[in-house]
């Protein structure tokens, strides 16, 4: 539900404290959209959080409450979540992404009528908000190298996932192709195991247990020195149906591309079963879905249609390319190094570039000239471009994918709409 | 140079490969390529025997556990000294670098010895990690430009009278003891702690292990442009960073 920031007054189930939190963080948030400074969603939640510091943990008694956390997929598995359970009530959600605590409070204080808080968490956090939001379901979908200057070893964000919810009362739906979600999962007491798949392993060859290598025949994985292997799947991606685990497929019918969809999609209607919401249904409701916070909408572009594609990390790049158009279609590459991306451009060298040889390719962004030096070791035919503009009056017949990293996608959407 | 192709050998690539080090495999590969070499690649991965027969080894940079496993699993393992005394070429950076050395401190904060292959040991700082951009001046006996990379360690590197650092350092940490050194290198053996990686941020330093696999003092020329143009773009704004 969307409910009006301005015109909502604080639950009356809050206490007087929580109520003043409330309100002074709306007036925040109200100061810093009327300065042009975005949703102020942030602002206002800590603001919010300072005049309460249990004020997350208050607005969440009344909700039932599902987490969503992830190296890739959170955002657009929050908004599938959401849709899925509205079907059994209203419900309120950090939709637009803001996934720290000061985000999801300010969220939440918009969900005065809503049954259900189905919120993304930034990896960094989940422990956090899981000991703050007493939530009934958190969904782990996967996790892999992301950031590594400025972020946590990918095996250690395992590992605190591991001690922070080992006492939770949460059902955990996880998948079971990711070693480390479920590594992290497996010290909970009570898991719902979703094969939903896993394209890039190369974070997973090291057991996360004991340190042994990796076996990977088929979809199975275990580690022959200390035994800790794939749990049994109680839902299962098999193409593009969910199996739920009576052992009924339910067909996926998405408007959202790739295979990384699809996983999303099951893992979705595993928590919705959760709250009773039956597979069918929830299915039938996550259609609807589009774009999601501009990802993987299409636009015109002098005259040209422009599909735009985030992808942020060597598994995101993995799971982009696969739902690209076949070549020749024109592919334009965006990648920027501020500190939200991560400043350091050596991951461009775990991506598989190699995979675009065929397609006429455009780079831009702060560091086009990392991906001109990738690309040419690649084998990839590439131009230097300076704007999308630009890359598109270049580009030969067909549908434009535009893939970007962080901001350099928010700064691509921006140039598409002036 | 052992047979008739350029015998590549990359070492753990299931351990050492989290900082998008793998690029300097692919450069050294696609450089070799471009000057009409074949190239035969070889990933051993942990489980596996290094060979002896290599003619460049490279190891990449990993986290702390995985640097701790990949020791131990090298220190049992023949195959790097045996190649090494054949007159093999080694390329360590970062956690491989330190793994080259007579020690490092692992991810339990316990001193863990490593191949001996630099007479080099490293001890973790205290809390100062060094991030960012980094440029050093190349020993002027390798006949290398400038260095540009990237780096990310908390390791500080401290060198032994059996090698000679690989640099020094203009802007960034380096090996972190604060004498301005970065990397060391001795006869066929190399360590940085630049990613970057450093082979596409310098790509003499790939024609330089190629030079010496195949002992000549040159190569045809190869087509720099874009590696000159990132280059000149990483150089200035490391200096800017400073400025």
């Amino acid at each position: 539900m969307s409910a009006q920031p301005d015109s909502a007054v604080p639950s009356a189930s809050l206490n007087a404290r929580a109520k003043l939190a409330v309100t002074a963080g709306k007036a925040a948030a109200a100061v810093s959209r009327a300065a042009g400074r975005g949703s102020g969603s942030v602002i206002g939640g800590k603001v919010a959080l300072r005049v309460d510091p249990d004020l997350l943990s208050r607005l969440s008694e009344n909700l039932d409450v599902v987490l969503v956390s992830a190296t890739n997929g959170k955002t657009t598995t929050t908004r599938l979540i959401a849709e899925a359970l509205r079907a059994a009530g209203p419900v309120v959600s950090n939709a637009l992404g803001a996934n720290m605590p000061a985000g999801i409070t300010s969220a939440l204080a918009e969900g005065e009528q809503a049954r259900f808080g189905v919120i993304e968490v930034d990896e960094k956090y989940l422990a956090m908000v899981a000991r703050d939001t007493h939530p009934k379901a958190i969904a782990l979908l996967n996790l892999s190298r992301d950031q590594l200057d400025r972020s946590s070893e990918t095996r250690m964000l395992a590992e605190k996932w591991r001690e922070g919810l080992a006492g939770s009362e949460a059902v955990i739906i996880a998948n079971a192709d990711d070693p480390l979600v479920t590594w992290a999962a497996s010290s909970c007491r009570r898991v719902i195991w979703v094969a939903a798949g896993q394209a890039y392993r190369e974070d997973a060859w090291s057991c996360p247990s004991c340190g042994g290598v990796m076996q990977r025949p088929d979809e199975e994985w275990f580690c022959p020195s200390c035994g800790f292997r794939r749990p049994q799947p109680h839902w299962a991606l098999q193409g593009e149906f969910v199996v739920d685990p009576q052992g009924s497929p339910w067909p996926i019918r998405l408007q959202l591309p790739g295979r990384a969809n699809l996983s999303n999609a099951a893992s979705t209607a595993a928590v919705a079963s959760v709250f009773g919401v039956h597979p069918q249904v929830a299915l039938q409701r996550m259609e609807s879905v589009t774009a999601v916070a501009g990802r993987y909408e299409s636009v015109m572009v002098a005259g040209r249609e422009v599909r735009l594609l985030l992808a942020k990390n060597p598994a995101g790049w993995l799971e982009t390319f696969s739902l690209i158009d076949p070549a020749p279609a024109p592919v334009v590459l965006s990648v920027n190094a501020l500190s939200a991306d991560g400043t350091d451009t050596s991951w461009l060298w775990d991506v598989d570039y190699e995979r675009l040889v065929g397609h006429p390719v455009f780079v831009m962004g702060q560091r086009k000239l990392d991906l001109a030096v990738r690309l040419e070791v690649a084998g990839v035919q590439f131009q230097v471009v300076d704007s999308i503009q630009q890359a598109v009056a270049m580009a030969p017949a067909g549908r434009v994918e535009a893939i970007a990293n962080y901001t350099a996608f928010q700064q691509l959407r921006r140039d598409v709409q002036n | 140079m052992s047979e008739s192709a350029l015998r590549l050998v990359w070492i753990y690539p299931d351990l050492l490969s989290t900082y998008g080090d793998r690029g300097n495999v692919l450069v050294v590969e696609r450089r070799a390529r471009q000057r009409g070499l074949q190239v035969e690649r070889i990933d051993v991965r942990s489980d596996q025997q290094v060979p002896t027969s290599g003619d460049i080894y490279l190891i990449g940079g990993g986290e702390d556990r995985p640097q701790r496993l990949a020791g131990e699993r090298l220190r049992v393992d023949p195959g790097l000294h045996r190649a090494v005394e054949n007159g093999a070429i080694v390329f360590g950076v970062c956690a491989g670098f330190q793994i080259l050395g007579h020690e490092f401190v692992d991810d339990r904060g316990e001193r863990t010895s490593g191949l001996g292959l630099l007479d080099v040991w490293s001890t973790r700082g205290e809390s100062h990690r060094n991030v960012g951009d980094i440029l050093a001046e190349p020993d002027p006996r390798l006949g290398l430009p400038t260095m540009t990379g990237f780096e990310n360690h908390q390791g500080i590197t401290h060198l032994g009278q059996g090698v000679s650092p690989l640099a020094r350092v203009t802007v960034g940490g380096g090996n972190g003891t604060g004498d301005g050194t970065e990397g060391a290198w001795r006869d066929t053996v190399f360590g940085t702690y630049l990613h970057g990686p450093v082979m596409a941020r310098n790509p003499a330093v790939a024609d330089l292990l190629i030079k010496l696999a195949l002992d000549v003092s040159a190569l045809p020329p190869a087509d720099n442009t874009w590696y000159d143009a990132l280059r000149s773009e990483r150089i200035s704004a490391a200096q800017q960073q400073t400025a």
